[in-house]
């Protein structure tokens, strides 16, 4: 073989690690969004949430001996955690300025690091990827580990999920319509108390989802959530606040933009997602997908 | 709570969390009134170290309140400022052998800069936007420090720049004398309160404060808002990297730490809990904070599960802090005379 070809071989790989690494930023951003597009608020605990959805699945693996249990009733345990935090924490904030429930929030990361370090200890724990899922794949350029596949699917399963209910359901045009204008929902009738409880779960556990995906290719410990908001972040900014298309195609194309990073110059790998959102600020502050302003 | 559609409406309402300006006559009193309080601060204290602990992150969190108390522009990534004045100050005196007070010079100027380069990227995007944009490009510090670690010694942090005495010409301070250290920093810290208690009387301190309060008006008003905005930023930036620069001489050590989203949420903890948009609040915050730590670290090694539940509950039952709670209290009841 020559020598071109190998390197564009390695180059379809890389890309392709790119694709799984953007699909758990895609699930955090994508819980990002959602709670920012109804009820206005940024989740600063969201990486802390990511952490101990992580910890969570641990939790379940070790009591079942089951993957499949932990990617199920991890994320469920989170976001019943999350319907918590929305009632007696977040609710009592309503009509305040938006800073407050981002303080709170931020305040909530501390106490969910420590809870994790109490109850799991704070050395990192191993999270052996499931058997059914080791090994590689041939995808006819190269081998690929299968668990990466697995992550995409699963990320890709999500998301055509969450767009069926939006888009499809009497629910979810309630939703759409109570993050378009709260007041008039209200006046009709609709409970959205209740559809703001709802939807902050449905954003933690999707971060609670993206902690147990991610946690066979990441070490889990009380810390990694501190370092996953600030990547949260970075991809939602790029993205644009509040949509969701944006979270998609940002999340993909940070994954990708780090992993070829990583190809060319590996000490470069951490900076290059910050730079490149500092790159799209200067460019469109907005986002890419943002409407000019959205952000309050 | 909000809607997509809030770009017609014209400002978000702000609840108000500013002291009142009912104490007139304290305000021109109120940068050597607090001298003479952190004056007494080292006899009061279990330890020197944390008296000079309390000065150093009380400036720190002056310099954010700057920023987030009085132009209410909330910031996540003011540890860039803090490592990169503490960062500078080290790698000044020991690869280049500077003069302490001019390699702090230099960190301080350098920290500055660094202010205006985030500040022009991270004022374009408002409100919500601006907490999440000053956090990554805090990351994207943070991470380059990691990475050039021949300069900044990585993950281990940056040593070997120990400073014992300071000369200063005519006399030689040995710092390592604790009360001689305490006086060295809060001369720094007494002329930078002096400082920003005359640019919070200035006009431009007025400006701020209404950008706080309502930004449309202000823009109406004919104000430049985003040149005022970057101004208290930098100058904000300038503060923080101070208290980094005190930090380095202090500590003798830079570690990593310094840089990272932790020390961030330290200046918005101890602002939030002191009092933000007051005056010697965030010494109070400061204060508070660090003797939290001080004693619940003799009991626990989990201790930040307390900060974390005490900054919680200060954000439901008291957001205008512990200082701003009791000015507001005092001026209810000068109201009532």
């Amino acid at each position: 073989m020559d020598p071109g070809f190998l390197d564009l071989e390695l180059i379809a790989m890389q890309l392709f690690s790119g694709v799984a690494l953007g699909a758990v930023f895609v699930m955090l951003a994508l819980g990002l969004s959602i709670i920012f597009g109804m009820l206005g608020i940024v989740n600063f605990a969201h990486g802390n949430v990511f952490m101990v959805g992580a910890y969570a699945g641990v939790f379940v693996m070790e009591r079942t001996g089951s993957f499949w249990a932990a990617l199920l009733f991890g994320p469920l345990m989170v976001g019943a955690l999350g319907l918590l935090i929305e009632r007696f924490l977040i609710r009592p904030l309503a009509g305040r300025s938006p800073d407050d429930p981002l303080l709170l929030t931020f305040g909530l990361g501390y106490v969910l690091v420590e809870g994790v370090r109490i109850l799991f200890g704070s050395d990192g724990l191993p999270f052996a990827t499931p058997e059914e899922l080791s090994g590689v794949a041939d995808l006819g350029i190269g081998f690929f580990p299968i668990y990466r596949l697995f992550v995409v699917g699963v990320v890709a399963l999500v998301l055509v999920a969450l767009w069926y209910g939006l888009e499809r359901t009497r629910l979810g045009l309630i939703v759409r319509a109570g993050a378009r204008d709260p007041e008039i929902l209200r006046v009709l009738g609709v409970d959205i108390q209740r559809l703001w409880l709802w939807v902050f779960a449905l954003g933690i556990a999707l971060a609670a989802l993206g902690g147990v995906l991610a946690a066979p290719m990441r070490s889990v410990n009380p810390e990694m959530g501190n370092v996953v908001l600030g990547e949260a972040f970075a991809v939602t900014v790029i993205g644009g606040m509040g949509s969701l298309m944006g979270s998609v195609v940002a999340g993909l194309l940070v994954g990708i933009v780090v992993s070829m990073t990583a190809l060319f110059a590996p000490e470069m790998a951490s900076i290059a997602m910050f730079a490149f959102m500092a790159l799209v600020l200067l460019v469109r502050p907005q986002g890419l997908f943002g409407k000019p302003g959205l952000g309050v | 709570m909000q809607t997509l559609d809030q770009t017609v409406v014209a400002a978000p309402p702000k609840v108000p969390r500013r002291s009142p300006i009912a104490l007139d006559g304290v305000s021109r009193w109120r940068a050597p009134l607090s001298i003479l309080a952190l004056l007494a601060l080292p006899f009061l204290l279990p330890s020197q170290a944390l008296a000079v602990n309390v000065l150093i992150y009380g400036l720190y969190a002056v310099g954010y309140n700057l920023l987030y108390g009085y132009t209410g522009l909330l910031s996540f990534g003011h540890a860039a400022f803090f490592g990169t004045g503490a960062y500078l100050t080290g790698i000044g005196i020991g690869a280049f052998g500077l003069h302490p007070l001019l390699a702090m010079a230099l960190a301080v100027v350098a920290a500055s800069g660094l202010a205006l380069v985030i500040g022009t990227v991270s004022i374009r995007s408002r409100g919500i936007y601006f907490a999440m944009v000053t956090l990554a490009l805090a990351q994207l510090v943070y991470y380059v420090a990691l990475q050039a670690s021949s300069w900044t010694g990585g993950e281990n942090g940056l040593r070997g720049f120990t400073v014992s005495t300071i000369d200063l010409g005519i006399v030689s301070l040995n710092i390592l004398n604790p009360l001689t250290k305490y006086l060295f920093v809060l001369a720094f810290v007494g002329a930078a309160l002096a400082l920003i208690s005359r640019i919070l009387a200035s006009p431009f301190g007025a400006v701020i404060e209404a950008i706080r309060e309502n930004e449309t008006r202000a823009r109406a008003c004919g104000f430049d808002v985003e040149r005022t905005k970057l101004l208290a930023f930098v100058l904000s930036g300038l503060f923080c990297g101070l208290s980094g620069a005190l930090s380095a001489i202090h500590l003798s050590i830079v570690p990593l730490d310094s840089l990272a989203y932790h020390t961030s949420g330290t200046a918005v903890v101890m602002t939030l809990v002191g009092g933000a948009g007051t005056f010697f609040g965030p010494f109070v915050g400061a204060l508070t904070v660090l003797v939290l730590e001080d004693v619940l670290s003799l009991w626990t090694p989990h201790w930040q599960l307390a900060l974390g539940s005490v900054f919680i509950l200060f954000v439901l039952f008291l957001p205008r802090g512990l200082w701003g709670t009791a000015l507001g209290r005092l001026t209810a009841l000068r109201g009532h005379r």
